[in-house]
């Protein structure tokens, strides 16, 4: 049990309206600690509305995410904002950087909302992280001198500022050229090897295959399961 | 708190154009509600000294506030009396040396006697009804400023000659007078009496000048026809302010009527309360005014930045905290506005005050009065800075309130 770093159990978003509509229906999944999860599917098929829930963006209308072995259905919005900062990192298929910092204030940001070390202890930090992603010299650049992958690297380091137990990615890579692809992968892979959860949301099947795990998503609901290195097994299929 | 400073200071330095509209909105507010508080209460001091210099502090006078009640009313409830005069007794305070004596042992200033009455100029066929005040001119310096309005003469001619008085100035333009000539009084019972002008005085109360004669006390009581009265005693005081109070106790201790100079001029000081309250109104609304930029920007930035505010959520950062940097932001413009209207304010109060005028009180041509209180800086300050932050809250409320998801989805 300890090794499950996010549980979701019984995911259910719909959204109420004029047209009612069931964005995930009905979802269970665990990630181990250290984990590369792949979610994968067709467009609209609800993969981003599942990982707004497991990122706790989200709140289900049924179910619920359990973080680190803790439940977080009853938490309040501010409760909900803290174990974002703390323990998920996001990272979008669209950079967002505030376009006034430095690379290195974006990295910063986590931290400083955080407030949890000292300013030099921060500066270090975010300054190790970017040189670990090779963006060292592009520290004082504003998002604007950056190129795409540049950017989005930025925005990884940005995601493992707190050392968040869980890293979340929307099709990080949607965006980049496929060398830029492939260096955003590689880190996320990285990412996984040093012992951090990460689930990323990609359209590659190249790059899917190279997680631990590939979940595929049809109409809000996991069509099949594949584990990596048995042989593309299907476990499980349908529900 | 300073990440939120940081960002907000970014925001608000990135906009450098916005930002000094905004800072010029509230600059002006707060300077020209400066302005305006030290025009109105300059004018207002220097309007209540000059009619506090001018006047008796309290009056006590011969008479009572109401008829007394008749001893047939205080024996059977039944009884209602009317249509009785407030007459019946013996015109003049009793005693009044006594009575002065005894306020004068511890009024906070002095006293002096004067007889009171009414009577007609008669002066080359012109006849004006006029209210006489006889005088002692040793007690009337302590009292009023009459020896410092004289315009010719002194107040100790009117003993030089037989029967002296003193006219105010437009009264004596009016028929024509000048130091020297001699008219007739006419008393109320027909008695008359020639006396001499032997100095002229102005106050600046158009009233008074036009209706005023000071003799000594012995001409005015045979004008009334009772010798030896005494009808008014009037006080001056240390502190003009305490007049209600000290009137209050006169007449409690003495039984006269004792009018405070607030008591005589309630419906004077009842307007300067109206326009008070409407320049405040005015003041208020222009304070409120000149957030509106700082509104306008507010508003702007959130809408702008409704990206970094979806991001900023989703990485955790509490909603209160990105309120905050809106809020922050619209200080910043505020604060520095703020210095801005501060000097603009002193600079335009510096200049009004080099306007002269011509001021009826004194017949002089003077600088306009500007009254001037840190009071008036900080209030302005304050109210400006509530208006800046309380502009900025609705927008970064609205802003902040939208879920990231909302955004995150549209923009990806
Ligand atoms: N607020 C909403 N109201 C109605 N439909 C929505 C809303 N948000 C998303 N959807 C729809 O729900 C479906 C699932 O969306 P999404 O989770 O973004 O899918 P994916 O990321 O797999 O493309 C899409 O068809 C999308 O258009
Ligand atoms: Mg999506």
């Amino acid at each position: 049990m300890t090794d499950i770093a996010l549980q979701a159990i019984g995911l259910v978003r719909r959204i109420e309206g004029v047209v009612a509509h069931t964005l995930v229906n009905g979802i269970d999944l665990a990630a181990n600690k250290g984990e590369f999860l792949a979610i994968t599917g067709p467009s609209g098929s609800g993969k981003s509305s599942l990982l707004y829930l497991l990122g706790l963006l989200d709140a289900p209308s049924e179910g619920e995410v359990i973080i680190c072995g803790q439940s977080t259905s009853k938490l309040s919005e501010s409760e909900r904002a803290d174990v974002r900062l703390t323990k998920c990192g996001f990272v979008f298929q669209f950079h967002f950087l505030l376009a006034e910092f430095t690379a290195l204030d974006n990295v910063l940001l986590p931290m400083r909302a955080a407030g949890r070390m000292t300013e030099s202890e921060m500066r270090e930090r975010g300054l190790s992280l970017l040189d670990s992603l090779g963006l060292s010299e592009h520290a004082n650049k504003h998002p604007n001198q950056l190129s795409g992958g540049q950017r989005q690297r930025v925005a990884i380091a940005r995601a493992l500022a707190n050392r968040p137990e869980i890293i979340v990615a929307d099709e990080p890579t949607g965006a980049l050229d496929t060398a830029s692809t492939e260096q955003v992968f590689s880190i996320l892979r990285d990412i996984a090897d040093e012992g951090q959860t990460v689930i990323v949301v990609t359209h590659d099947p190249a790059l899917a295959a190279r997680a631990d795990r590939r979940i595929h998503i049809v109409d809000g609901k996991i069509a099949e399961t594949t584990e990596r290195g048995v042989g593309e097994l299907i476990l499980e299929t349908g529900k | 708190m300073k990440l939120v400073l940081n960002i907000a200071w970014t925001h608000v330095s990135t906009r450098v154009r916005q930002t000094l509209v905004g800072m010029a909105g509230v600059a002006m507010g707060v300077g020209f509600t400066i302005m305006m508080a030290g025009l109105m209460q300059g004018s207002q001091i220097d309007f209540l000294r000059q009619l506090v210099d001018t006047m008796p502090h309290v009056t006590v006078e011969d008479e009572r506030r109401s008829v007394p009640t008749q001893p047939a009313e205080q024996e059977y409830g039944a009884v209602q009396m009317s249509d009785i005069a407030n007459v019946g007794r013996r015109a003049g305070i009793r005693y009044p040396e006594s009575v002065m004596n005894s306020l004068r042992a511890w009024i906070p200033g002095d006293v002096a006697p004067s007889v009171k009455t009414t009577a007609i100029i008669d002066h080359g066929g012109a006849r004006i009804g006029i209210t006489l005040t006889g005088i002692d001119p040793r007690f009337e310096v302590r009292v009023s400023k009459l020896a410092s309005q004289m315009r010719q003469g002194k107040l100790d001619d009117l003993s030089r000659a037989s029967n002296g008085i003193i006219v105010g100035e437009a009264l004596a333009e009016k028929l024509g007078l000048k130091t020297g000539n001699t008219v007739r009084l006419i008393g109320g019972q027909g008695t008359r009496l020639n006396s001499t002008v032997v100095g002229l005085f102005r106050s600046g109360l158009k009233r008074v000048d036009e209706s005023q004669i000071y003799s000594l006390t012995g001409p005015a009581q045979i004008m009334m026809g009772q010798n030896g009265v005494i009808n008014q005693l009037r006080l001056r005081l240390d502190d003009p302010l305490s007049a209600q109070k000290v009137a209050a106790q006169v007449e409690a201790q003495t039984g006269y009527q004792s009018v405070s100079w607030q008591e005589a001029n309630a419906d004077l000081l009842s307007t300067f309360t109206v326009r008070d309250f409407i320049v405040l109104t005015v003041m208020g609304a222009m304070l409120l005014t000149s957030s509106f930029a700082t509104y306008n920007i507010i508003s702007t930035i959130t809408h702008e930045k409704r990206q970094d505010i979806a991001i900023m959520k989703s990485l955790g950062m509490r909603e209160y905290a990105v309120r905050r940097i809106f809020i922050v932001e619209a200080v910043i413009i505020g604060v520095v506005g703020i210095l801005f209207g501060w000097i603009l304010g002193y600079l335009l109060c510096y200049g009004w005050s080099q306007i002269t005028i011509f001021n009826p009180l004194t017949g002089t041509t003077v600088p306009l009065q500007i009254y001037y209180s840190p009071m008036h800086y900080l209030v302005a300050g304050g109210i400006s800075l509530l208006c800046c932050a309380g502009a900025a809250y609705f927008p970064a409320r609205k802003a902040t309130r939208v879920h990231p998801v909302e955004i995150i989805r549209g923009s990806s």
